[in-house]
C-alpha cells in the first residue's frame, strides 16, 4: 500500500529493460490500489442497515375493527403509519377538489388501491422535516382540511392526506402495501 | 538522521509549493519516510516489523472503530450485540474476526520486532529513548488487549476480568480498595465494562502518540543496522524511498496473505472457545488462560506458589509478572558492551538464545493447566528468565571479548573493496 | 550501581523461585503427579465426522441442515434455547418465505406491542429469534445457536457426545474414582468433561423425527444431521466468509508477488545486498 512510485529509480532511467521494470512497478502499485478499494467496500457497506433491521420491513395489519371515519396507526420500518376508513362525505370531499390546482396534484383514486377507494393508507410522516402529524388518533386536531395536521411546522393535509397549506412539499406517502382480504401487508 | 548527503524537500507542483509555505506537512513527510530519510542499506528482513506493527495498528484503529458503532457496552446486551455483529452487520464477522486477530497479528510482529531490538542491540545508545518508548507502547498494547477481550462479555472476559484485576489486589494495605475502584464494584459488572469499552477506544489513540514519539525519537540518530556499525559515508545509506517503502510494501502482501488466512479461514485458532458461552458470575471454567500473547508472563505468575520471607505469593507472582516487562527498562544500562549486535558477542548470543527457548518454554507452560510437572518447570524457566536479564547481561557484557567488527557498512555488504565495486555495478 | 541492583534483585527473585521449587518438589515427592479422572478417562479422541461445510472450499449441505434442523425441533428444541437465530435466517436452509412464516408463527413470543408499550405474547414472526425455552428439570441445558464454537471439537464434539453414551461405567473407573459413580438422574458419557451428564440419551433409538426429505432417521443419521446444523446456527457467515477469503487470499498473492518483483526491480542496482 506504502509503495507507490519508485517509477523515478536510477535504473528506470534509460535503456530497453526500462519498460518492463516500469510496468512492474505501476502493476504493484495499481494491485495495492485495488486491493484498498477492495477493503474500502465492507468498511463502507457496514453502516447499510444490518439484516435484523430490514427484517422488520414488511408489516401485517388486520383491519377488520377499523369503521369508517376512525383511523388505526400500525408501525411500519420503526415509523408511524396511518390507516384510514374514509366516510363517504370525505370520500367526496376529496374527490371534489381539482388534483391539478394542488402543490403535489394527485387523485384520492392514485392513493388508494382499486375497490378500495376508501381506505387510505399513509405514512404518519410529515414530508416537511419528519414529524408525525396528527388527525389519525381519536380526538387528534386534523386540521384546516378535515384530514392530518402537523403541529410542528403548521402543515395542513386534506381527507386524501395531501398537502394543503403550510410548508411541506409533498403529500404524506403512501407505502407499498397489498390487501388479501382484512390484512394489509406493508412493504 | 539527516546526513550532509540527504536529499532536501524539492516540491514538484506548485500547489505543493503552496502547501509547503504554509504548512510543511510534505517536508515532514518526506523527511520521515520519504526520499530525505536515509537508512542503512543492508537492513534485514527483522527491520519490516516495524512498519508492520504501524500497519496492525491502522488495521485495529479502523476495525475497531467501526465495531464501536455497533457493539452495546453495557452487560445485558454486550454478548448479544457481538453476536448482532457476526449475523446481521453487513461483513460483521469479517470486521470482527478481522480485529480479534488483527491482535493476535500485532503480537506476533511486536514480538518479532522486540526480538529484533534485543539480538542486534538497537536498544543501546544513542537510541535509548526509542526502546523505552517502544516498552511503554507494549504495556499499553497489553492494557488495551486485555480490555478489549473483557468486551464480548462471554465467559473468558469476565473471568479475565475478574484474575488481572485481582493481581491488584495483592498489593499490602491498599490492595483490595484499589480492586474495587478498578472495577467499579466488587466483582466485574457494568461499570467495569464500561469503563473497559471506553478506555480500549481511547488508549490506541495514546499508543498512536507514542508511536510517533518513538519514530520520531528514531530519527534524531537514524535506523540501526544488523553490524550496529554507525553510518559513515554515503554509499551507507539509500534513501527510505523508494528503497525502503519497495521492501516494507512487498512485506505488507505478505503480512496480509498470512493475516487473512487466519480471518477467513481459522478465524477461531487463536481463540478459546469458552469465551463463546455468555458471562456467568456463577461458574468459572475448567480452564482459565490468557490469549497466547500474555502465556509467557502468566507462566511467571503462577510459577511463585510459596510463601517467601515477609512477602506472600501471589504478591511475588504479581511482582514477577510486572518486572519481567519493567526490567526492559533497564536494559540500555545493565548491557554495557559497546558492540551492538548479537552476531558478533559469541558468548552473549549463547545465552540470549537459551532466553529465546526459555520464553518459548514458558509460552508453553502458560498454556498448561497450573499442576506438576508444569509449575516446576516454569519455576526453573523463570528463574533463568531473571537471572539472564539481572546477572547474566551485566557481567557478560563486562568480560565478553567480542569478533572483530566490519570496518563499514559498505563492507560488510560488498566486502572490502565494497567501494570500488559500487561504481561499477550500475547498470 | 544501577548493575549491583540488579543483580541483588535477579538474586532474589531466584531464591524466592527456589523456595518455591524446593517446598514444591518434596511435595510432589509425596504427592506423585497429579492423576484425575479428566485425564485417565475423559476421552478426547472425538469420532470422525466429515461435513460439507469442512475445508477452504466448504459450502453447507442444505439437505442435511434441513434435516438437522427438523431434528433440533423435534427432540432438542423441548430443553435447549437457540437465542441467537432468528427465525428468517431458515431461509439460508432453503425454506420458502412462507413456510418460515408457518414455522415462526408456531412459536409464541413475547414481545412488546409497538402501539401500546405493553409487552404480550403473540404468535412468532420471521423477524423474532428463537424464544427461550423456559427448562424446569435436572441439569442446565446450554443455549444451542453457539454450541460447535462454545466446545473444543466442535461439531465432532457434539456428534460423539451425541452417540457416545455408555451404559455401563468401566470397573476401573469405578475402582479408581468411587466419586465419578455415576449418580441417579445422570447418565455416563467418557466425552462429556466431567464423564456424568444430566442429559439422558437424546438420540436413543431411531426414527425420533421423520425426515420430510425421506432418509431414514437413524441415530447416527440424527446425530450428524444436527451436529451439521449447529455449524450452521454458529457460522452462518461460513459459506461467505470461505468464498470472499478465496478472492482475496489470491488477489493478496497476486499482489504479494508483483511487490516483490518490483522490490527486486528497485534494489536491482543495489546487488549485494
Amino acid at each position: 500500500m506504502a509503495q507507490e512510485a519508485a517509477i523515478d529509480t536510477p535504473a528506470a532511467q534509460s535503456g530497453e529493460g526500462v519498460r518492463r521494470r516500469d510496468f512492474i512497478n505501476i502493476a504493484a502499485v495499481s494491485a495495492a490500489g485495488v486491493g484498498g478499494v477492495a477493503v474500502v467496500y465492507p468498511l463502507i457497506s457496514q453502516m447499510a442497515p444490518s439484516a435484523d433491521v430490514l427484517a422488520e420491513s414488511s408489516t401485517e395489519v388486520d383491519i377488520s375493527a377499523v369503521q369508517p371515519g376512525q383511523a388505526i396507526k400500525a408501525v411500519f420500518r420503526k415509523q408511524p403509519v396511518f390507516i384510514r376508513s374514509l366516510t363517504p362525505a370525505e370520500v367526496e370531499a376529496a374527490n371534489k377538489v381539482d388534483a391539478a390546482s394542488l402543490r403535489d396534484p394527485q387523485t384520492l383514486a392514485e392513493r388508494t388501491k382499486e375497490g378500495h377507494e376508501n381506505l387510505l393508507i399513509t405514512m404518519g410522516v410529515c414530508t416537511h422535516l419528519g414529524c408525525v402529524p396528527q388527525g389519525a388518533g381519536a380526538g387528534e386536531v386534523k386540521g384546516e382540511f378535515g384530514g392530518y395536521f402537523c403541529p410542528c411546522h403548521g402543515s395542513h393535509y386534506d381527507t386524501a392526506a395531501r398537502i394543503r397549506k403550510g410548508p411541506a412539499p409533498k403529500n404524506l406517502q403512501v407505502p407499498e402495501y397489498e390487501i388479501n382480504g382484512t390484512v394489509v401487508k406493508i412493504g | 538522521m539527516s546526513f550532509p548527503w540527504s536529499k532536501q524537500y524539492t516540491p514538484s507542483h506548485p500547489v505543493m509549493t503552496w502547501l509547503d509555505e504554509k504548512l510543511p506537512l510534505p517536508r515532514l513527510v518526506y523527511n520521515a519516510v520519504g526520499g530525505g530519510y536515509e537508512v542503512p542499506r543492508n537492513l534485514n528482513y527483522f527491520w519490516n516489523f516495524g512498519f508492520l506493527a504501524g500497519f496492525c495498528l491502522v488495521i485495529q484503529i479502523v476495525t475497531g472503530v467501526i465495531l464501536a458503532m455497533h457493539y452495546g457496552g453495557d452487560t445485558s446486551v454486550a454478548f448479544n450485540s457481538t453476536e448482532h455483529i457476526m449475523r446481521d452487520v453487513n461483513w460483521g464477522w469479517m470486521l470482527r474476526y478481522g480485529h480479534a486477530n488483527g491482535a493476535a497479528a500485532f503480537f506476533a510482529v511486536i514480538y518479532l520486532h522486540i526480538f529484533r531490538g534485543f539480538y542486534y542491540g538497537s536498544y543501546k545508545a544513542p537510541r535509548e529513548m526509542i526502546w523505552l518508548l517502544g516498552v511503554v507502547i507494549f504495556l499499553l498494547m497489553m492494557a488495551t488487549a486485555f480490555m478489549g477481550y473483557v468486551l464480548p462479555w462471554g465467559q473468558m472476559s469476565y473471568w479475565a476480568a475478574q484474575v488481572i484485576t485481582g493481581l491488584f489486589s495483592s498489593i499490602p494495605l491498599v490492595g483490595d480498595p484499589l480492586r474495587e475502584w478498578l472495577l467499579g464494584g466488587f466483582a466485574p459488572g457494568n461499570a467495569t465494562l464500561n469503563r473497559f469499552f471506553s478506555l480500549h477506544f481511547l488508549l490506541p489513540f495514546v499508543i498512536l502518540g507514542v508511536v510517533i514519539l518513538h519514530i520520531w525519537s528514531l530519527h534524531i540518530p537514524g535506523s540501526s543496522n544488523p553490524t550496529g556499525v554507525e553510518v559513515k559515508s554515503e554509499s551507507d545509506t539509500v534513501p527510505f524511498h523508494p528503497y525502503y517503502t519497495a521492501k516494507d510494501g512487498w512485506t505488507v502482501g505478505l503480512f496480509m496473505v498470512i493475516y487473512s488466512l487466519f480471518v477467513f479461514y481459522m478465524p477461531n485458532a487463536l481463540g478459546h472457545p469458552d469465551n463463546y458461552i455468555p458471562a456467568n458470575p456463577m461458574q468459572t471454567p475448567a480452564h482459565i488462560v490468557p490469549e497466547w500473547y500474555f502465556w509467557p508472563f502468566y507462566a511467571i505468575l503462577r510459577s511463585f506458589t510459596q510463601n517467601f520471607l515477609i512477602f506472600d505469593a501471589k504478591l511475588l507472582g504479581v511482582l514477577a509478572m510486572f518486572a519481567a516487562i519493567l526490567v526492559w527498562f533497564f536494559l540500555p544500562w545493565l548491557d554495557k558492551s559497546p558492540v551492538r549486535s548479537a552476531t558478533y558477542r559469541p558468548l552473549y548470543r549463547k545465552f540470549f538464545w537459551l532466553l529465546v527457548v526459555d520464553v518459548l518454554i514458558l509460552g508453553y507452560l502458560g498454556k498448561a493447566p497450573a499442576e506438576q510437572p508444569y509449575v516446576l518447570i516454569s519455576q526453573l524457566a523463570t528463574m533463568y528468565y531473571f537471572l539472564h536479564f539481572l546477572v547474566i547481561v551485566p557481567i557478560v557484557s563486562s568480560i565478553e571479548r567480542p569478533d572483530p567488527l566490519p570496518f563499514s557498512i559498505t563492507e560488510s555488504v560488498l566486502g572490502s573493496d565494497g567501494a570500488a565495486k559500487l561504481t561499477t555495478t550500475k547498470s | 550501581m544501577i548493575r549491583i541492583i540488579s543483580i541483588l534483585t535477579g538474586l532474589f527473585f531466584t531464591a524466592a523461585l527456589l523456595w518455591s521449587l524446593t517446598l514444591d518438589t518434596i511435595q510432589l515427592s509425596k504427592d506423585g503427579l497429579p492423576h484425575t479422572v479428566e485425564k485417565a478417562y475423559v476421552n478426547h479422541h472425538l469420532k470422525d465426522l466429515k461435513l460439507k461445510s469442512d475445508g477452504i472450499f466448504g459450502k453447507f449441505d442444505k439437505a442435511q441442515l434441513k434435516r438437522g434442523f427438523e431434528v433440533y425441533q423435534g427432540v432438542c428444541a423441548s430443553c435447549h434455547s437457540m437465542g441467537q437465530v432468528s427465525y428468517r435466517s431458515l431461509a439460508a436452509l432453503g425454506y420458502s418465505e412462507t413456510e418460515v412464516k408457518a414455522i415462526a408463527a408456531k412459536a409464541t413470543v413475547s414481545a412488546k406491542d409497538p402501539l401500546t408499550g405493553e409487552i404480550k405474547d403473540r404468535p412468532g414472526q420471521p423477524s423474532d429469534k428463537f424464544p427461550k425455552v423456559i427448562y424446569a428439570g435436572v441439569g442446565n441445558p446450554p443455549d444451542l445457536s453457539l454450541i460447535t464454537k462454545a466446545r473444543h471439537g466442535g461439531a465432532a464434539y457434539v456428534y460423539s457426545l451425541l452417540t457416545g453414551y455408555e451404559a455401563q461405567q468401566p470397573a476401573a473407573l469405578l475402582k479408581e474414582f468411587p466419586d465419578a459413580k455415576t449418580g441417579e438422574n445422570m447418565h455416563y458419557n467418557p466425552y462429556f468433561a466431567n464423564l456424568n451428564i444430566a442429559m439422558a440419551p437424546p438420540l436413543a433409538s431411531d426414527d425420533l423425527v421423520t425426515y420430510t426429505d425421506g432418509t431414514k432417521a437413524t441415530k447416527d443419521q440424527m446425530a450428524q444431521d444436527v451436529a451439521a446444523f449447529l455449524v450452521w446456527t454458529a457460522e452462518p457467515e461460513l459459506e461467505q466468509r470461505h468464498q470472499t477469503g478465496l478472492w482475496w487470499v489470491l488477489f493478496m498473492l497476486f499482489a504479494t508477488v508483483l511487490g516483490y518483483m518490483s522490490y527486486r526491480n528497485i534494489w536491482a542496482e543495489k546487488k549485494g545486498h
